[in-house]
């Protein structure tokens, strides 16, 4: 028992650590991408192309005074951003970073680079903590004593909500044709063969569930909340030094965890075409490995991409696309789905 | 190991369970009950109803508890008063809280036939078996339920144009 907790904490401590040195990485390639699509070079002095501005940016961060307003509410102010890094952090052990090869380590199974292998309710827990994560938006914005912060809150809230109801449905239709909750069984039932991956299959499930991805973690197109021509910086406008480090990195963490479940959910997970049918033990948990965070990398680059290539949608033009938009449509796809299961085509 | 995350867990959700009631700030009501459902899904997940755990944090931590968030930040619900004794009330009220604590103590001694075995399984593909099996009736009503309701909240909010 003592030699499962230990693998099970070691596993936990390489995830948290990947996670958190993510941050920096998409720092980077944001202010880069953001550069090259506008036509400018972006940070290239500090460091071999500017690949250590973020931790500069991190201990510029870190020495910024860190200041409590007068007026706020000193117990939820603390716990926003607490909430944030919590639900941000916790989403990642249930989803599978390579294939359960049946290599043991000291004695103990690793089924595959995955902290909680055997959750039978994968998607259901992931969709849990996500719904949390409305709590640290809110709280930050209602407890700052400050009309933006409030209203953007409450926005943010508002369009979470909203886009959680397309997420749900449009996973739904894949949790139709997998017949599991289960996240590897999810990756291991869609098979090597990328003609069988959710994303060709279900092609309106997988654009709902894109653009939901994108109006959950607050990006462009969606981030009216937190938008700097509109509402200063909307929830998080009151929070300096740590603490809107804090929001920052649940922000990226967020994306690359949304990024991380489209892969597993839509795009295969680990599977790589002809490898993973014909590798086995450790070559085939360290190729699988690398190809689902070679898809969760380009999961990332498209976040970046989309995020400077469109303008933003006013609020009312948000709501409206959610509730009449992708929900519906989200629900044509259950329907195709459905229908295409009694058929016998799925 | 089952017995050491069960305690920490049932003393969180009392001792949370208690500031929910007790607070005078509402908003710091709600982020406590948030934590009291927290540890209530986690004494669920010990009692091998996985799906249950999770339909709790997304369907009432997560949802429920949401609204109550809007609706006490959106009034503005003010700070609860301190300066009523009520002595009545307080009397009453710890009375029928001990009653409440003799009775549980009394069920830990006395033992229940049946109690400790598993009653069906926990997991998502049972219940779902179960819903559109023996309680196909009742999922159905309550869905027309939720229809209702929507269509009524619908009709309670919108304004003549």
């Amino acid at each position: 028992m003592w030699a499962e907790l230990a693998i099970t904490a070691a596993k936990l401590l390489a995830v948290a650590t990947v996670l958190l040195t993510c941050v920096p990485i998409m720092v980077w390639v944001e202010r880069r991408g953001a550069a090259f699509i506008q036509d400018r070079l972006g940070p290239n002095r500090v460091g071999p192309m500017g690949l250590l501005q973020p931790v500069i940016d991190a201990v510029k961060l870190f020495f910024k005074e860190d200041l409590t307003p007068g007026g706020v509410n000193p117990i939820l102010y603390t716990l926003a951003p607490m909430v944030s890094m919590f639900v941000a952090l916790v989403t990642f052990i249930v989803i599978p970073f390579s294939a359960d090869a049946g290599v043991e380590v000291f004695g103990v199974p690793l089924k595959g680079i995955h902290v909680a292998p055997d959750l039978g309710v994968g998607v259901l827990y992931l969709l849990a903590i996500s719904s949390l994560g409305v709590y640290g938006i809110v709280l930050a914005g209602w407890s700052s004593n400050n009309k933006y912060s409030l209203l953007g809150g409450l926005r943010s809230s508002a369009q979470l909500l909203s886009y959680e109801l397309s997420l749900t449905m449009s996973v739904l239709g894949v949790i139709l044709v997998s017949g599991t909750l289960n996240l590897q069984e999810v990756i291991a039932r869609q098979g090597p063969e990328i003609w069988k991956w959710h994303a060709v299959t279900q092609p309106i499930g997988f654009i709902v569930f894109l653009v939901a991805a994108f109006a959950e973690t607050n990006r462009l197109p969606f981030d009216l909340a937190e938008a700097e021509t509109e509402l200063v910086a909307g929830y998080h406008v009151e929070y300096s030094s740590m603490r809107f480090a804090s929001f920052f990195m649940s922000e990226y963490i967020n994306i690359v965890t949304i990024s991380a479940l489209t892969v597993t959910l839509f795009l295969g997970g680990w599977q790589v075409p002809w490898l993973t049918a014909t590798l086995s033990g450790w070559p085939l948990v360290l190729v699988s490995a690398g190809a689902f965070a070679a898809k969760v990398a380009f999961l990332l680059w498209l976040f970046v991409w989309v995020r400077w290539s469109l303008p933003r949608f006013r609020y009312d033009q948000l709501m409206q696309l959610g509730w009449k938009g992708l929900l519906p449509l989200a629900a044509l796809n259950l329907l195709i789905v459905g229908v295409a299961m009694g058929q016998g085509w799925l | 190991m089952e017995l050491a995350v069960f305690f920490a867990a049932a003393v969180v959700a009392v001792a949370t369970g208690v500031v929910a009631v007790a607070h005078r700030n509402p908003v710091v009501n709600v982020m406590s009950l948030v934590v009291t459902f927290f540890c209530v899904a986690v004494c669920y997940a010990l009692l091998a109803a996985p799906f249950l755990a999770a339909a709790q944090i997304l369907v009432y931590a997560g949802a429920i508890l949401v609204l109550f968030l809007f609706v006490v930040m959106l009034l503005n619900a003010p700070l609860a008063e301190s300066d009523q004794p009520r002595k009545l009330q307080r009397i009453f009220g710890l009375a029928a809280a001990a009653l409440v604590g003799l009775g549980g103590a009394a069920l830990a001694v006395v033992a229940i036939p049946g109690a400790g075995e598993p009653v069906a399984e926990g997991t998502a593909a049972a219940i779902g078996r179960l819903l559109v099996g023996p309680h196909l009736l009742a999922f159905e009503l309550v869905s027309v339920l939720l229809l209702a309701a929507l269509v009524g909240a619908m009709v309670l909010v919108k304004r003549k144009a």
